[in-house]
């Protein structure tokens, strides 16, 4: 297809209203795979973590994982769902050599949760926070394919590889999809939205304690469906689906594009193809992936090999009792106990930092202080890197420490920063980077003192300023005693000394 | 010593009149003398049977208290896995493949001490009724090397027959332990569906399949049946229940008071007449015994092959579908095409892989599991099952256990049915219903009609396994009264056909 | 006698379960299934609307296991039964299409 000039996203929207689908793949976090007993560690050496179930070795049989199921029930139920009654699993039958037996065992008109909603808020740059609910039409359980690896050709791409290795540790491992119904939100706020639905689903599946939910490994994977449709028109469009889009900055953007795509096309008097679509994180775009065709024909039927899962209701309201507060509730205490302002949670909020704040607090950090480090000094560094907040190889424990260390007076603002450095490279802890990088400020009044002698001696008319009682002189002898210290003095303790001198 | 039944042989070997070295050596010896003219086996395991058979001497000179049938050597079906054995279900595709792991029913008879002889002949993947669909040769019929010997389990079959072993496992998703029984004059028992792991049972239908013995004597068959049978955790629709008492029925083999009943729909047109009187015949020694015999309609059983031609390839086409030549067997590369995609080889090794029965089967399921014709095929059929199971249970409201022919014929010359697979699918009339409904059914010969043996299936309700026994060792009794020893003494002598 | 397939449907079914037929075994079957299909047919009038599906023979339900590690394969004997392998991976040849 030729390529087409994007309709600027704000004037598509003068013609069409957007039309979203969210289908999010979540890793669950069992300590084995949805059907064997084979562990799940992300980045295990290759074929290190199969046996004949997940390999699909002839005469092998699955059996359900009850902690799967469980996690299963527990999403559903945190979105609202109805749990079934009666579930099973269904073979979806198409060949893909990443998938050991050439069907994938999932499950197709009787999903474990169905019909739930979630209520997820936005913060839009101006404005009040919004709250939209989000319907869920389905959760169910199936398992991961194995992985490939593109041989020859450019590096690691499909095509132009002239062979494929195959490694299977991730074959089965459990994953829960969790589709919504359409989504139709003011279509200025459509990409917001997508990314803040995501975002509440990673909090919830951390709140839970069913997966880590890392975008940047893969545990939480979103595939984003989109059409168009004129303004004030109820036809729907043809849509496609962006698949695996693998962070919730890109979540947003490939709505963004979308939208600009499809007016394009539609302005053009052109029709969408209904295709899947693959994300570029590099700039933003979409292409092609396959054409969904009528050949493809997923031919489903109940699992032989497994049995309906029919759990009691007791099961049921054992599981809603493990459940976190909602999301929405939390918030608001969260917001009364910490003294936020309702512009504070605004920003915590629209940067996806709730749950890093929230930690970081419990890890022993004043509320302001875990708030400015998350939405100042690591959100410039994860806008720097194209990472996503919770991805910066950082915890909130650390970033409390980090704190712990201000709050003690044993580094200055300036010093912490560079703790941290140490610690987002991976130097440890931020009591270990403060050793091994020697950044304790020096409070030892020998040495200051010899180096506000040092600035005294070497300014005298600033000397001469502050004996006539200009004060606020004081000032440049501190910055060159901070120069002469590298930076690591307890600059109050300078100011003291400097003053005592020249009192 | 090769004659005996594996329950006389365990005699011998708990009284130390022989030893598991002597009784596996002679079902060696008698291999290598009559399977060229069977061809029963595909993989004959010497060095490892009499490995195992000497372990279990050696552990019963120590005075170890060993299982009934420890020593007896038994020949598998080469449709389950086996540690250090082939296994390639009769196919070009599995060629070659050795399993890493063993499955439950091996590991069972392993754990019993049962020295493995080797992987025996079936239909590729166990489809057909005739074992000529293997890729690897026909076997034939010992009481007639000119037949079949009944399929898929052909070569089990054959090779109890034929004396190269007193106990086989075979695998019956539609007959394929039962129809072959009835052809080669031999015990064969589908045991009740969740009965017996199928862990390691490569799966041809998974809703259908299930191992069970292949034997000459009702009690050998009881005695494999109880060491193969319960619970398995890896096979989530094995069956919690405890292990129906068999053995005790066997042994005991009382029919007076019990209460039997002839399926109408299983022995009336397209039976072959020698076939019906040797029924009927069995069926008045029931009588004589003091069971109760009456008619039962099972309306829906007419229905049988017809759902089971759409059940079975519709979940074939689905576990077929591994064998793509990516992570294990054949790997061939299409004509003409230079760097071949996955896809393209994927596709040409399964043309190739695959004969042509497989690949019937495999597009039949495609189509019957497609959409738009999903609800019309694959959805009425399980509807049917649902009516079959219904007969199944008004039938065991008024009978402790029904009673049929097991095949409508005996068996064909090799080649007949070859080129009309509706007529080889017709061979399992008899045998299908039990595999849909999931009840336990039991063949056994009841002499020869025409000349060649004729079956005698025995149906039960699921988890009634040990009323099978209990009939069919009633009825065994009964005829070597009549025929003054077993069944077995009027086999032809092999030997002189192998020559 | 009932109507065959078209080459063009046979092909599209051998398409889905990924073999390549020939020419001849397109024909031949296109010829057999119809003949199958319209004996199997009977099952569409034999179920009446209400009757429920089986898809297992036993009443079974709820079967699972617990969530504790068991010991698989080694990766040479993962890989014993490869047609090549390279890298502890299972190498095959490029692949086409993404799913």
């Amino acid at each position: 297809m030729s390529r087409v000039t994007l309709v600027p996203f704000a004037e598509a929207l003068t013609r069409y209203e957007p039309v979203m689908g969210l289908e999010v793949h979540v890793e669950l976090g069992t300590a084995t795979k949805m059907f064997c007993g084979c562990p799940t560690e992300f980045g295990a050496e290759p074929n290190t973590q199969v046996c004949p179930v997940c390999l699909g070795l002839p005469g092998a049989l699955p059996v359900v994982n009850a902690k799967a199921v469980e996690s299963a029930m527990r999403i559903g139920l945190a979105l609202n769902c109805e749990i079934a009654e009666w579930s099973r699993f269904a073979r979806k039958n198409y060949f893909y050599p990443d998938m050991p037996k050439n069907f994938q065992t999932s499950q197709y008109d009787e999903p474990i949760a169905h019909d739930g909603w979630i209520d997820v808020e936005v913060a839009p740059e101006e404005g009040e926070v919004q709250t939209f609910r989000i319907e869920i039409e389905r959760a169910h359980m199936e398992e991961d394919t194995g992985k490939s690896l593109h041989v020859g050709g450019a590096t690691g791409r499909i095509h132009g590889a002239d062979h494929s290795l195959l490694d299977y540790n991730r074959a089965g491992i459990p994953l829960i999809e969790i589709v919504t119904r359409p989504i139709e939100v003011p279509g200025e706020l459509a990409p917001l939205v997508a990314r803040a639905y995501v975002n509440q689903l990673r909090d919830l599946m951390v709140a839970l304690g069913v997966s880590d939910a890392r975008m940047d490994q893969g545990s939480l994977r979103a595939d984003v469906n989109l059409s168009l449709k004129p303004s004030g028109s109820s036809v729907l469009g043809t849509r496609s689906e962006t698949k695996n889009v693998n962070s919730f900055r890109s979540v947003e953007r490939a709505v963004r594009y979308e939208v600009s795509r499809h007016a394009a096309i539609l302005d053009a008097g052109e029709k969408v193809v209904q295709e899947t679509r693959h994300f570029h994180e590099s700039d933003g775009s979409t292409s092609a992936g396959r054409e969904k065709s009528d050949a493809e024909d997923y031919r489903y039927f109940p699992e032989p090999d497994l049995a309906p899962v029919a759990p009691s209701r007791e099961w049921v309201e054992e599981l809603r009792g493990t459940l976190p507060e909602p999301p929405v509730e939390r918030r608001k205490r969260l917001q009364d106990e910490w003294g936020f302002s309702d512009l504070d949670m605004r920003d915590t909020l629209g940067a996806g930092a709730l749950e890093l704040v929230a930690a970081t607090i419990e890890a022993g950090a004043a509320p302001q202080a875990a708030r400015k480090w998350w939405l100042g000094e690591l959100a410039r560094r994860a806008k720097e890197s194209g990472a996503a907040l919770a991805d910066l190889p950082v915890t909130p424990e650390q970033v409390a420490g980090v704190q712990a260390l201000v709050d003690e007076g044993r580094v200055n603002d300036k010093l912490a920063r560079q703790v941290l450095d140490g610690v987002l490279a991976g130097e440890g802890t931020p009591e270990e980077v403060v050793v091994a990088r020697g950044l304790e400020v020096v409070s030892d009044d020998g040495a200051l003192g010899a180096a506000v002698d040092a600035a005294i001696a070497a300014n005298p008319d600033v000397a001469e300023k502050i004996r006539g009682g200009k004060v606020q002189a004081a000032g440049a002898l501190i910055g060159a005693v901070m120069k002469e210290m590298k930076g690591q003095a307890d600059a109050g303790r300078v100011r003291e000394l400097i003053l005592e001198r020249l009192s | 010593m090769h004659e005996l039944s594996a329950a006389a042989l365990a005699e011998r070997l708990v009284n130390g009149e022989t030893t598991s070295v002597e009784v596996t050596q002679a079902s060696l010896d008698r291999i290598d003398a009559v399977d060229g003219a069977v061809h029963a086996f595909l993989h004959v395991d010497a060095e490892g049977a009499l490995a195992a058979a000497a372990d279990v001497d050696a552990r019963r000179a120590a005075g170890e208290n060993l299982p009934t049938l420890a020593g007896i050597p038994v020949a598998v079906k080469d449709v389950l896995t086996t540690i250090g054995q082939p296994t390639t279900c009769g196919s070009r595709m599995l060629e070659g493949w050795v399993p890493p792991y063993d499955a439950t029913v091996v590991a069972r008879l392993r754990a019993a001490g049962l020295p493995i002889l080797g992987k025996t002949n079936m239909d590729e993947f166990a489809m057909g009724s005739s074992t000529e669909h293997s890729a690897y040769g026909a076997t034939r019929n010992p009481w007639d090397t000119t037949r079949i010997p009944g399929g898929s389990g052909g070569g089990s079959a054959a090779a109890v027959a034929a004396f190269e072993t007193p106990l086989a496992v075979g695998t019956d998703t539609g007959g394929s332990i039962r129809q072959p029984g009835a052809m080669t004059g031999t015990v064969g028992v589908k045991p009740t569906y969740g009965g017996v792991s199928r862990y390691g049972l490569v799966a041809m239908a998974s809703s259908l399949d299930q191992a069970g013995p292949v034997t000459r004597t009702v009690l050998d068959a009881a005695l494999l049946h109880e060491v193969i049978a319960g619970h398995d955790p890896r096979d989530s629709t094995s069956l919690k229940a405890a292990v129906p008492p068999v053995v005790e029925a066997a042994r005991t083999g009382d029919v007076s008071g019990l209460r039997i009943g002839i399926v109408t729909e299983l022995g009336g047109e397209g039976f072959q007449p020698e076939v019906r009187a040797r029924f009927d015949e069995a069926v008045e020694l029931l009588t004589g015994a003091g069971a109760e015999v009456v008619e039962v309609s099972c309306p829906s059983f007419v229905h049988g092959v017809a759902a089971y031609y759409l059940v079975m390839p519709s979940e074939v086409s689905s576990n077929l579908a591994k064998f793509d030549a990516m992570r294990y067997g054949l790997r061939v590369a299409p004509d003409g095409v230079e760097a071949p995609s996955a896809e393209q080889v994927m596709a040409a090794s399964r043309d190739a892989g695959f004969g042509d029965e497989v690949k019937r089967r495999i597009v039949l399921g495609t189509y019957a599991l497609s959409s738009g014709y999903y609800d019309a095929y694959y959805g009425s059929a399980q509807k049917v099952r649902t009516l079959i199971a219904r007969d199944f249970a008004a039938a065991f409201e008024q009978v402790d256990v029904l009673v049929s022919p097991t095949a409508p014929t005996t068996a064909w010359p090799l080649g007949e049915k070859l080129d009309d697979p509706l007529a080889m699918y017709l061979a399992d009339v008899a045998t299908i219903p039990a595999n849909l409904a999931g009840v336990p059914g039991l063949s056994l010969p009841v002499g020869l009609a025409d000349g060649l043996p004729a079956g005698f299936q025995v149906l039960a309700p699921a988890l009634a396994d040990d009323r099978l026994y209990t009939v069919g060792a009633a009825l065994e009794r009964l005829l070597e009264q009549r025929w003054g020893g077993p069944f077995s003494q009027h086999a032809p002598d092999l030997t002189e056909v192998a020559r | 006698m009932p109507s065959p397939l078209s080459r063009e449907d046979v092909a599209h079914l051998a398409n889905l379960a990924r073999i390549d037929l020939s020419e001849a075994e397109l024909e031949r079957l296109g010829a057999e299934l119809p003949q199958i299909l319209d004996h199997v047919a009977a099952v569409q009038e034999a179920a009446a609307a209400d009757v429920e599906a089986m898809s297992h023979p036993q009443p079974i339900s709820n079967v699972f296991r617990e969530d504790v590690v068991t010991p698989g394969l080694t990766p040479d004997e993962a890989l014993s039964g490869a047609p090549e392998s390279e890298e502890q991976r299972f190498s095959v040849p490029r692949i086409l299409g993404e799913e």
